[in-house]
C-alpha cells in the first residue's frame, strides 16, 4: 500500500498537551515539516518560550533550550553566535514576544540576527488563564479586561510585523493565519522561507501566525477559527511585510 | 613576565586565556573596560562579542551560548547585576557554567560609581528567586582576580554552576603589575555531553531547562544542586589567615578592604596591639569552619568585621564565630573608603586606648 501521509521526523512521539481547538499543534507540525524538508535533522536548535508553548522542548525532535519569559531572542542570539552553522528557531507567544520581550525581539531584529522566529499571536494569555495580551483587540473581553479592552485604559494592540518591518536588519517578515487549510498552506510556505533565509545566511526572519485559544476565549474551536479569520485579520492584516529577495527583484 | 594592567582589562584577558570565547555585556561604570577590551580582543581569538540591548539580554545571551557549549561570560556593576538576577536564577536552575563579574559600586538605587561591598547579600545569599548558589570569589588584588578568572570556567564546568567574581570599583580601576598565565588549549577542556549544539536527535537530543512541573522532580533537582554546593564547600573554600596565630583582635575583611586591613594590622602591632586578619577568598562557600577554629583560639578576644557596607558579611562572621567571642562591625558606605588609620582608631577606641 502506498504511504500517503507520514508524521514528520522532527516531532517526537510525545502527545501534545494543548487544548482541543488550539492551533499550537498545527504550528508545531508546520515548523517540524519545514525543518525536515530543509534537511535540518541533527542540525537544529529550538528555543522554547514561557507560556502555553513552554513544553515545546518535549515535542520538537532536536536539541532544545527552554528560556526565561520574553528572553528567547537573546538566548537564541547566544546559541546562534557560537553555533553559526546550525539552524536556530525561536517559538514565542504574544505575551512573551510583544509584551515582556519587546526589547529582545526588536534588537535581535535590528542586529539582523540570523535566526528564525515563529510568533504565535492568539490575542490572549493562554497558560495563565486568559488575561489581556499586548495584541488583544479593542473591545475583546479577557480576565483582566472584563468589560472589553478599552484603549483609554489599556492602550492599543501592538502590530509586530508592521513595527519590525521598519528596521533594516530583518530579511523576511510575514503574517499568516492558521484559520483554514489554504492559510495553513501559506503559513507553511512562509515558515519554510524564513528557515531557508537563515540557512542561506540572509539574516533575521519572523513569521507571525494568527492563532486560536478557544479555551480562554470561551468559544468553540470553529468559532475561534472564525474569530481569527474575520476579526483578528482586520487589525492584523495578512501578508508579507518585508522580503529582501522581493526588494532586489 | 609581569605587565602593568588595569584590573578590568586583566580580568578580561585572564578569562579569555582560560577559554572564554563569548562575551555579552552592557555599559555601566566602573566595569566598562571589560566589554571594551573584549570588543577588541574576542575577534582576535575567534570569539564572540556582543554589546547587548540590556543586562537582561546579556545574561540571556550567556544562557544561550553556555547552553550551546561555549565558555561564555558577562560583566556589569551593581544596578546591572540586579537586572541579571532573573537570568542568573535560570542559569543556576538549568545548571549552566559561566563567569559573571560584578565590579561593585555603591547603592542602593543608582547609588554612586565608587567602590562598595554592598552587593554581598545579593551575591552569596541568592539575589534571584529560588534556592541556588554560585561560587563567589572576593579577590583582594588584580593578580588574585586574574588567577581566579583564569580557572573560573574549569570550576564552573566541574560544578555546572556560574562563578562570580565580586570585585569593586577599586579592583576594577587600579593598575598593578600582573603575571597573565598562557592561553589554555580548548582541546584539553573536558567534553560536555549535555550541550545543545544542534547535533541531538531522537534519544540523543539534549534539553536545557529549568522547568519541572512535578514537585518530586523539582525537589530532586534542588537536592542535586545542593549536593554540588556541598562538594563545592569541601573542595573550593579558600581563605587567608594573616598574623592570626597569636592575635587578640581579629579583623575579618575581603577584597579591597582586606588589603587596607593588612596595613591596619601592621600599624596596630607597631602600637603593641596583637591584631590579625582573617580574609575569606571564597564568599560562597564561606569558610565558616576556619573562622570557628580561630574563634576557639585562647589568644583571640574579639572580632571586628570591616566592610564597605552597613554590615552584610558580618552576619556570616557571626555564624562562623557562633557566639564564642564578641563580633563587632565597622563600615563605610556610599563609596567612601576607610583608611588604615580609620581602622586603627576604631580598634584603639574599643581597646580603651
Amino acid at each position: 500500500m502506498a504511504v500517503v501521509f507520514e508524521k514528520t521526523k522532527m516531532l517526537t512521539d510525545v502527545n501534545f498537551h494543548y487544548c482541543p481547538g488550539c492551533t499550537h499543534g498545527i504550528a508545531h507540525r508546520l515548523i517540524a515539516e519545514a525543518l525536515e524538508e530543509l534537511g535540518c535533522e541533527g542540525k537544529a536548535i529550538g528555543i522554547a518560550p514561557v507560556g502555553c508553548a513552554v513544553f515545546a522542548y518535549k515535542y520538537f525532535n532536536c536539541d532544545m533550550q527552554q528560556v526565561a519569559h520574553g528572553r528567547a531572542p537573546a538566548a537564541a542570539t547566544g546559541v546562534k553566535r557560537v553555533c553559526p552553522d546550525k539552524v536556530v528557531f525561536v517559538y514565542q507567544g504574544d505575551g512573551d514576544l510583544a509584551s515582556i520581550g519587546t526589547a529582545e525581539i526588536i534588537h535581535a531584529a535590528a542586529r539582523g540576527e540570523n535566526i528564525t522566529v515563529i510568533f504565535i499571536n492568539n490575542a490572549i494569555y493562554g497558560m495563565t488563564g486568559g488575561q489581556m495580551a499586548p495584541t488583544t483587540l479593542i473591545g475583546q473581553k479577557t480576565t483582566t479586561s472584563p468589560h472589553g479592552r478599552d484603549a483609554s485604559v489599556s492602550g492599543n494592540p501592538i502590530k509586530v510585523c508592521e513595527l519590525l518591518s521598519t528596521l533594516d536588519g530583518p530579511s523576511y517578515i510575514a503574517r499568516c493565519a492558521l484559520s483554514d487549510p489554504a492559510n495553513v498552506m501559506k503559513a507553511k510556505k512562509a515558515i519554510t522561507k524564513g528557515l531557508k533565509n537563515q540557512i542561506e545566511g540572509k539574516g533575521f526572519s519572523l513569521i507571525e501566525l494568527l492563532s486560536t485559544c478557544p479555551t480562554n476565549m470561551g468559544i468553540t474551536p470553529i468559532a475561534a477559527l472564525d474569530y481569527v479569520k474575520n476579526e483578528m485579520t482586520k487589525i492584523f492584516p495578512l501578508g508579507v511585510y518585508k522580503d529582501i529577495d522581493a526588494a532586489q527583484k | 613576565m609581569k605587565q602593568l594592567m588595569k584590573g578590568n582589562e586583566a580580568i578580561a584577558e585572564a578569562a579569555i586565556r582560560g577559554g572564554c570565547r563569548a562575551f555579552f555585556g552592557y555599559p555601566i561604570t566602573p566595569q566598562n573596560e571589560i566589554p571594551e577590551y573584549c570588543s577588541k580582543r574576542m575577534p582576535e581569538v575567534g570569539g564572540v562579542f556582543i554589546q547587548a540591548e540590556s543586562e537582561v539580554s546579556a545574561i540571556n545571551m550567556v544562557y544561550g551560548a553556555a547552553g550551546a557549549g561555549a565558555r561564555a561570560m558577562t560583566s556589569s556593576s551593581s544596578p546591572g547585576i540586579s537586572l541579571k538576577q532573573e537570568g542568573i536564577s535560570y542559569i543556576c536552575g538549568s545548571e549552566l557554567p559561566c563567569l559573571i563579574v560584578n565590579i561593585v559600586r555603591a547603592g542602593p538605587g543608582l547609588g554612586g560609581i565608587q567602590p562598595a561591598q554592598s552587593d554581598y547579600f545579593q551575591a552569596v545569599k541568592g539575589g534571584g528567586h529560588g534556592d541556588y548558589h554560585m561560587l563567589v570569589y572576593g579577590p583582594e588584588s588584580v593578580q588574585e582576580a586574574v588567577d581566579i578568572a583564569y580557572d573560573a570556567f574549569d570550576k564552573a564546568e566541574k560544578y555546572r554552576a556560574p562563578v562570580m567574581i565580586l570585585g569593586d570599583g577599586m579592583l576594577g580601576q587600579i593598575m598593578e603589575a600582573v603575571e597573565i598565565p598562557p592561553m589554555k588549549d580548548p582541546a584539553t577542556f573536558p567534553k560536555k555531553d549535555w550541550v545543545t549544539d544542534g547535533t541531538g536527535i531522537g534519544s540523543n537530543r539534549r534539553i536545557i531547562n529549568s522547568l519541572y512541573i512535578e514537585p518530586d522532580a523539582l525537589e530532586t533537582v534542588n537536592h542535586r544542586l545542593f549536593a554540588r554546593y556541598k562538594e563545592m564547600a569541601e573542595n573550593e573554600t579558600a581563605f587567608e589567615c594573616y598574623k592570626t596565630d597569636d592575635a587578640e583582635i581579629v579583623l575579618v575583611a575581603y577584597g579591597t578592604v582586606a588589603r587596607i586591613c593588612k596595613s591596619a594590622v601592621n600599624m596596630l602591632r607597631a602600637n603593641g596591639i596583637k591584631a590579625g586578619l582573617f580574609r575569606p577568598i571564597t564568599l560562597y562557600p564561606y569558610p565558616y569552619e576556619v573562622l570557628a577554629k580561630i574563634a576557639a583560639q585562647d589568644s583571640v578576644k574579639s572580632f571586628l568585621a570591616v566592610e564597605l557596607s552597613m554590615g552584610q558579611m558580618v552576619e556570616d562572621v557571626r555564624l562562623g564565630v557562633n557566639g564564642k567571642k564578641p563580633v563587632e562591625f565597622f563600615g563605610r558606605t556610599g563609596g567612601a573608603v576607610m583608611s588604615p588609620e580609620d581602622i586603627v582608631k576604631v580598634v584603639m577606641q574599643k581597646e580603651g586606648r
